[in-house]
């Protein structure tokens, strides 16, 4: 034992090129530290320290991104971390998402027991969870993200301790999760039987190199099927879509809103990750299965959210239709997986998480604030004349639903028309079709929402709806960058092109 | 000059933001004026840029104007541009000339509106984006502009959304347009596809070269004509529109006649090459669409009695007209018609929001009767649209109408006919309207005894006179108009000059908008002829059918002939019945009811439709809870003593994770065969 730690040489690590995700890990660390040791800060102080480390984490990613323009992809820590735009660009869309959570977090946390650092610093390791999922290179590091990332979004669900739905919600996703992670760990396993490797540099190489195509090996598709059930969780894909309106529905808005952006991005990259720069071996074994999953979840989204009644469990339907738009992204990528010419599918997934993350943060700030006002209340009754009395509110309420409908002008026409131009053009006609008869449908549910902003009166208690300050600034931010993006998106379509020069 | 074309829609963009900012402090009217002069120096651009291309060569009368690269995707490049040609700015100038007409009404119509400049600020955004729509150099800046243009239709025609008819309207046109919109996105994906590009030019050029495909031409041309059925108000779309009039009069005027709902034509006409070299059956589909809708629509508005919804159900078959025109390869007379029924039709709509607003709120023509003496500038410039409309000679819906039936015959006897039938009806449909209107007895007078008669404002004064008269004033015989005190509320009045300078000037082109484009009959000078023609050649001349050595060309004598004599029947049967009473009116309750089309698509969509919705959500619990539980029996059986501290929920969700990760191992085993 002794001799063997004698030779241990530990890998080569370029520090500076990991630190977007130190600094959160650091920020994390030092929110809780401090935290502890100081008496309560003033108001709104954890939640600026928090949103000043994302941003401090997403500037670094920033300067690493021209670092990687400048002198192309490589690998970290021998091999583990891929170091490329993809991760950079992922990591930068989790900063901005934290960014905005944590300023709506504050004035929902003021007066409740929880208003300390600890929800503020579990955001920030959720954070590093999902940036890690993201610049995996190596199937082990991937889960160590996932399950830093879900642990922190199981207690963030469950924060509220005031109300049983939390609790509820939080240990439904606990349990669900878990086992969704076994699936994952499990199909890990038989491609680390299958190929003698968890790194995914090298998984390609032996894939390309030992395997025979006329006898497909049973124990790596056995653990493509596993990956796969693991993932389609992480992005509630339907059938594995069960546990999101539930959770959606009872786990803080703050939080919810986290979910719908930070996971769904970490668990898309990692997707991404996985099957297009892993398995692009296995692409014709995989890709139905993305077809079968897209299909389901654009119908069962859009579909029974016509007919829910909260506007929060709308969302979360809406979430799992928004799901099935990427997906057929990530089929389209998959059409030309691990070919010199990687098509536009991973780029476009890329440019929708970033876009909806934006639009969803925003629609779930406009429901905490009428939620609040409604104590408690997200059913769409609660919104009825809210633009009597707000107007500015719903007006940006109005802009969130009309990009989530996908109408020009805005950022979700500018996502939808990403992923769909990519099916069609790897020749993905059917899919393409189905995922615009399903944006139809959906757009009714988001109109239904107008409507009850729009018409009737407010209900007779006319006490002012109050908007605190962090989260007007939130929605407005969001609202701005939903329409700019939409009229102007061409930098961030450059910006999206590059992802597909991965580092593997 | 024509490099200024993107000056036509930035000046309703500048209009619609400062009304954003400051509509509220410039107020009523001053709000309507800015709005208005915004749209009139729109006008005013497009009119020079008509005189530069009058200028210059044929060749030389395009220009496209990009302002930034919109979308760049990949080997998709779609640029925000602008094509200024003689199509796009002769679409241009009459949008914003109508428009302006139409904004200059609003301000008196909505005069004391609590959301006056609010009203303006939709008006200009709706103008900005229709002339996107028109000036778009490729399909995606229609797209924009198309779909601006719902939004704004929907915006407005909800206007008062404290009515809720309105809300349900507005409901059922962005619902209609969805589809239709849906139309327009394959359409571009498919465009895309198979060109590699949207730009019009790239499009037409490919069909014109013969690189595009027939299957690829067939496949664009019918979704856009989806597209164009949901937007243009045709069958089996159409039932949207009636409704919409529940929004103000200038909208219904605006949007719902002159400009937007012509935006599905537009786009048939900017593509016709491709609609060329589509399979045979795409123009006879077109043309049986619209021929349909036309004769349709007309039966429907024989036996409607609010004034709007005549109407709106005309504007519906005019449209069809147009439509018509487009699938007989007339594209020329397509867009003729669009010019003199926007002209004719604004007026009319106007002309009904004055008779509206003088009665209070009245919409219903059998409550009406005798406006003439109280309203004569307005039921003067009514009737002239009207005459218009009728197809009366020498007005100008006479000559455009013609020259959309000679074409129909030139391509064939059915469509003819189903044009020539439903002119038949529009002179007779629109004939009872105006006697039902202007002429006869004064309906309106008994109203003052009606207990339950809506009065848009009740005065105390009004309310308490028409209590106490009630018993001793209760016999109003008709016919010599008194108007003792008490009834003095309910006179009719004639609408303020602001309200009537559209009206006139909107008459003025009513009955003069033929000289566009005469024909080559009765000694017209050739070179009065065939105006618009002439100026549209270069866009239309892959397209435009050939009639030249036709039966029906050579005869255009007898069609016009036929068709004046057409005419006469209509209106002397309308006279007949409505004003001589000779004939008992027959206006059954299956037209009253539009053959009950709109009815039973709400009742299905209400239905099974929203059952079917019901069953999706039902069978998704279902599964989760009875199928999950089924196949998960052995698990519940195991797990039957650890189950009490439990809330059951998680663990059939954990089933249902289980079920779909052996549906994809079975999947792998069957298929892929890994085992």
């Amino acid at each position: 034992m002794l001799a063997q730690v004698d030779t241990f040489v530990g890998p080569e690590v370029n520090w500076f090129a990991l630190s977007p995700l130190i600094a959160l890990v650091a920020g994390a660390l030092l929110m809780m530290l401090a935290g502890a040791l100081t008496p309560r800060w003033p108001n709104g102080l954890y939640a600026l320290a928090c949103a000043t480390t994302a941003g401090t984490a997403g500037a670094l990613a920033m300067v690493q991104w021209d670092d990687i323009t400048d002198n192309g992809p490589t690998t970290l820590v021998a091999g583990a971390v891929a170091f490329d735009t993809f991760s950079m660009f992922v990591t930068i869309l989790i900063c901005v998402s934290i960014i905005l959570v944590a300023m709506l977090a504050d004035d929902y946390l003021r007066g409740t027991p929880n208003d300390g650092p600890e929800i503020y610093a579990l955001l920030l390791t959720a954070g590093a969870g999902g940036v890690v999922m993201a610049s995996a290179n190596d199937l082990i590091v991937l889960f160590l993200g996932l399950e830093t990332l879900s642990l922190a979004l199981y207690v963030l669900a469950a924060s509220n301790r005031r109300s049983n739905r939390s609790g509820e919600s939080g240990i439904k996703y606990f349990v669900l999760g878990g086992f969704a992670s076994a699936f994952f760990l499990y199909g890990i396993a038989l491609v680390y039987g299958a190929t003698g490797t968890t790194n995914i540099s090298e998984m390609v190489v032996a894939l390309q190199n030992t395997v025979d195509l006329e006898t497909p090996d049973g124990l790596a598709l056995a653990g493509v099927a596993l990956l796969l059930v693991g993932l389609g969780f992480k992005v509630a894909a339907v059938p594995f879509h069960i546990w999101t309106p539930d959770v959606y529905q009872g786990a803080p808005s703050p939080v919810t809103a986290f979910m719908a952006s930070v996971a769904k991005a970490a668990a898309f990259a990692a997707m991404l990750r996985v099957l297009v720069i892993a398995l692009p071996f296995y692409r014709d074994d995989w890709r139905p299965v993305i077809w079968v999953l897209a299909l389901l979840s654009l119908l069962v989204g859009s579909v029974v959210a016509v007919v829910q009644t909260d506007v929060k469990r709308m969302l979360a339907y809406s979430s799992i239709s928004h799901a099935g738009f990427l997906l057929v992204g990530v089929e389209a990528a998959g059409h030309t997986a691990g070919e010199l010419d990687p098509g536009s599918g991973m780029s476009a997934v890329m440019l929708y998480l970033m876009l909806y993350s934006v639009m969803v943060i925003g629609s779930f700030a406009v429901v905490l604030v009428v939620q609040r006002h409604a104590g408690g209340d997200s059913s769409i009754e609660a919104f009825r004349g809210l633009s009597m009395r707000r107007p500015a509110i719903a007006t940006a309420f109005t802009v969130f639903l009309l990009a989530q409908a996908g109408v020009p002008f805005t950022s979700g026409f500018i996502a939808k028309f990403g992923v769909i131009q990519a099916a069609v053009d790897v020749d993905s006609y059917a899919i393409a079709v189905i995922a615009m008869v399903s944006a139809v449908i959906a757009a009714f549910v988001y109109l239904r929402i107008m409507l009850t902003v729009w018409t009737g009166t407010p209900a007779e208690n006319s006490e002012p709806i109050r908007v605190p300050l962090a989260v007007g600034v939130t929605i407005a931010g969001a609202a701005v960058f939903t329409l700019f993006a939409g009229i102007i998106p061409g930098w961030l379509i450059d910006a999206t092109d590059t992802v597909t020069q991965y580092a593997r | 000059m024509a490099e200024l074309v993107w000056l036509i829609p930035a000046f309703p963009l500048l209009g619609f933001l400062v009304l954003l900012l400051f509509g509220r402090r410039l107020g009523d009217p001053i709000a309507g004026y800015f709005a208005a002069g915004m749209v009139f120096a729109s006008f005013v651009v497009a009119a020079a840029i008509y005189f530069d291309f009058l200028g210059k060569p044929e060749e030389d009368r395009e220009e496209v104007v990009t302002l930034f690269s919109w979308l760049p995707v990949g080997e998709l490049q779609v640029d925000l541009a602008f094509l200024a040609d003689p199509l796009s700015i002769a679409m241009c100038l009459f949008v914003c000339g109508i428009g302006g007409l139409i904004h200059l009404f609003a301000i008196g119509y909505m005069q004391g509106d609590p959301k006056f400049s609010k009203f303006f600020l939709y008006l200009n955004l709706f103008v900005f984006s229709m002339t996107l729509l028109v000036l778009g150099e490729n399909l995606l800046v229609t797209f924009l502009g198309w779909e601006g243009v719902g939004t704004c239709s929907y915006l407005l025609v909800s206007f008062w959304h404290t009515r809720e008819e309105a809300a349900t309207a507005g409901k059922k046109a962005f619902i209609t347009n969805r589809v239709g919109d849906w139309g327009v996105m394959l359409a571009m994906f498919l465009a895309f596809a198979t060109v590699g590009s949207l730009s019009y030019n790239a499009l037409n050029d490919a069909a014109e070269s013969g690189l595009m495909s027939g299957v690829a031409a067939t496949g664009i041309a019918m979704l856009l004509l989806l597209g164009a059925t949901g937007k243009s108000a045709q069958l089996p779309l159409y039932f949207w529109l009636p409704d919409a009039m529940a929004g103000p009069t200038p909208v219904s005027a605006l949007i719902h006649a002159a400009t937007m709902v012509t935006g599905g034509v537009f786009l048939l006409v900017r593509i016709n090459p491709v609609i060329t070299v589509a399979y045979d059956w795409v123009p006879t589909t077109i043309a049986y669409v619209g021929g349909i809708t036309a004769l349709f629509a007309a039966t429907i508005a024989l036996a409607q009695n609010d004034i709007k919804k005549v109407l709106a159900y005309s504007t519906v078959s005019q449209i069809g007209y147009m439509i018509l025109a487009v699938g007989s390869g007339a594209y020329v007379a397509a867009i003729f018609h669009m010019i003199t029924h926007a002209s004719f039709k604004a007026l009319l709509f106007l002309g009904a929001g004055s008779v509206i607003h003088g009665m209070h709120d009245e919409q219903d023509m059998h409550k009406m009767g005798g406006l003439r003496k109280y309203m004569p500038v307005t039921a003067a410039c009514y009737i002239i649209g009207y005459l218009a409309i009728a197809g009366v000679p020498p007005f100008s819906g006479f000559w455009s109408k013609d020259e959309v039936l000679l074409y129909a015959l030139a391509d064939s006897v059915p469509l003819y006919l189903l044009g020539l039938i439903a002119a038949i009806i529009t002179a007779f449909y629109m004939t009872r309207q105006v006697i039902l209107v202007f002429f006869g007895e004064a309906k309106w007078e008994s109203r003052a005894n009606e207990a339950e008669a809506p009065e848009p404002e009740p005065t105390p004064q009004s309310v308490g006179a028409a209590v106490s008269d009630d018993p001793d004033e209760a016999a109003p015989d008709g016919g010599a108009v008194t108007t003792h005190g008490a009834h003095g509320e309910f006179k009719p009045h004639e609408s303020p000059p602001v309200m009537l300078i559209p009206l006139v000037v909107l008459a003025f082109l009513a009955a003069t908008a033929g000289v566009l484009n005469l024909p080559a009959l009765f000694g017209i000078p050739t070179r009065s002829q065939l105006k618009l023609e002439e100026w549209l050649h270069p866009v239309i001349e892959f397209g435009e059918a050939d009639i030249k050595s036709s039966w029906a060309y050579e005869n255009e004598y007898l069609l016009v002939a036929l068709a004046i004599a057409c005419v006469a029947v209509g209106i002397g049967l309308a006279w007949l019945i409505y004003s001589q009473k000779r004939i008992k009116p027959w206006e059954p309750s299956f037209l009253a009811n539009g053959w009950y089309y709109d009815s039973t698509i709400a009742k299905f969509m209400g239905g099974p439709g929203r059952a079917g919705f019901q069953a999706v959500a039902d069978v998704d619990r279902l599964y989760d809870r009875h199928v999950v539980d089924g196949t998960a029996i052995g698990v519940r059986e195991t797990a039957g003593q650890l189950r009490k501290g439990q809330t059951g929920n998680v663990r059939q969700y954990a089933g249902f994770i289980g079920l779909g990760a052996l549906l994809i191992l079975a999947w792998l085993v069957v298929f892929r065969g890994i085992l």
